[in-house]
């Protein structure tokens, strides 16, 4: 699993960041970095609610 | 214990219902799903229609959610354009503007909430309010038009995203807020300074304290007449004085309506009949409080909880922190929590003079909410102290 982050949409609202904190972090200078592109299957499901939930839909999982 | 639906309908088909949708699907109930909504559009999402599409940057079709193809991959059947007018819960049948009846099993009510309008105007051209994607347009080519001055009623978060995308386009603003400051009522005065600052600073003409006695024109708008009795002229006018939830449908339903639909801490309304978004009232137990959210993420969040409650009587409590933007000029503007006007509230980071800050709110040793201008990150860190109830004293001594 690699996270995909639409940077164009991106409007760092850092609700993925309060949902998984150890693979999204908004900075001081307002932008979104990935922590960590490629978390394990453990992480999965929290992946998938910063999928959902996220207010700009800017965030995908590829599968490769 | 409830039976588990053989299949579910949801009416409504903005946020809250189109995420019920997609919620059942997700956890893989296979039964069938009917989505009825009252615009003729497939589910959009609104954020953008105060911002992107009315700025002219986005065309509608950016704002779509979803189309009637990928509805239909889904297994969702989508009735679109088809107002819900009855409900009978002992027949289990709704009955649709046509005249139609629908027979249900389960049931998601998202009917949402529709704009509050000023009495005797609706004759006049050139009034707006801005809600639906249709409501959207039609202010979007009265702003192309070119007009000399826009006229903004209140100034919550539409109004003051209204104002900010017009003065965007260089146009002339004018905004008539009753309160004395801006958002007064939700952040209190001392943060609804900040806020009318913030149109100052962006050549808005804010006027504060005064309200609208009545808008004047001759088949279109031609002046605003204010409760002091200054006039202004205005060929635009855009009203954006709160919503009204949609629950007329539901009269004699034997659903509980008390400015919202009243669901338990699960959003559960009856056997086998939930609600969600905009037009539900719950009992938020993580704030011991009733509440009626109209927020983008709640609606999101509760459509989906309000499905999988059709699914498991064991779910649980819908108990989230309420959490919002807004962007207006170059500012995103958050508010997480439950804050009241009278809250104590102390800016932790930034400056409010730069415009670049996070203050929390605080009640009965408790931290209630935090506030950020420019401030995604801490939003989301304070929100987090909120979810875990947190004192006001720790959330202060916080760092991060």
């Amino acid at each position: 699993m690699r996270i995909v982050v639409d940077f164009d949409l991106c409007e760092s609202n850092a609700v993925c960041m309060q949902i998984a904190p150890d693979i999204f972090e908004v900075r001081d200078d307002d932008f979104l970095y990935i922590l960590n592109e490629t978390p394990g299957e453990a992480d999965r499901s929290r992946v998938e609610e910063c999928v959902q939930r996220c207010p700009k839909q800017a965030i995908s999982i590829a599968e490769d | 214990m409830t039976s588990i639906p053989r299949a579910v309908t949801i009416v409504g088909a903005s946020l809250a219902g189109f995420n019920a949708a997609e919620a059942l699907r997700r956890d893989g109930f296979e039964g069938p799903v009917t989505l009825i909504g009252a615009e003729d559009h497939p589910p959009y999402d609104r954020p953008p229609l105060s911002k992107q599409v009315l700025a002219g940057d986005w065309e509608p079709d950016r704002a779509a959610l979803t189309d009637t193809e990928e509805l239909a991959d889904d297994g969702i059947e989508a009735r679109f354009g088809l107002r819900a007018t009855g409900l009978d819960l002992n027949a289990r049948e709704l009955t649709l503007h046509t005249g139609e009846t629908v027979a249900f099993d389960g049931l998601v009510i998202a009917t949402g909430a529709r704009c509050r309008t000023m009495p005797g105007t609706d004759e006049l051209s050139g009034l707006h309010v801005l809600r639906s994607l249709d409501d959207c347009l039609a202010l979007r080519a009265d702003l192309e038009a070119g007009p000399q001055r826009v006229v903004v009623v209140g100034a919550g978060f539409i109004g003051a995203e209204v104002a900010a995308t017009a003065r965007g386009r260089g146009l002339e603003v004018t905004v008539v807020e009753a309160l004395p400051t801006p958002l007064g009522r939700v952040l209190g005065d001392e943060m609804g300074s900040v806020c009318a600052e913030v149109h100052r600073d962006h050549g808005v003409d804010l006027r504060t304290g005064v309200g609208v006695d009545r808008i004047e024109g001759d088949h279109r708008v031609e002046r605003v007449v204010l409760s002091d009795g200054a006039t202004v002229d205005a060929d635009v006018v855009v009203v954006g004085i709160g919503v009204i939830p949609n629950t007329e449908w539901l009269e004699g339903s034997g659903v509980e309506i008390d400015d919202g639909v009243i669901c338990d801490a699960s959003c559960l309304v009856a056997d086998r009949v939930t609600a969600a978004g905009d037009v539900a009232r719950w009992p938020n137990q993580l704030f011991g409080e009733t509440m009626r959210v109209e927020h983008w993420d709640n609606a999101a969040a509760q459509g989906a909880h309000a499905a999988r409650r059709l699914l498991d009587d064991e779910i649980g409590p819908f108990a989230p922190v309420p959490w919002f933007w807004s962007d207006q000029y170059d500012r995103k503007i958050q508010l997480a929590g439950r804050v009241r006007p009278d809250d104590e509230v102390r800016v932790v980071n930034g400056s409010v003079e730069e415009r670049r800050f996070a203050a929390i709110y605080g009640r009965g040793g408790r931290i209630t909410g935090v506030l950020g201008f420019n401030r995604p990150r801490h939003v989301m860190r304070y929100r987090a102290l909120i979810e875990q109830g947190a004192s006001f004293d720790e959330a202060l001594a916080a760092e991060f």
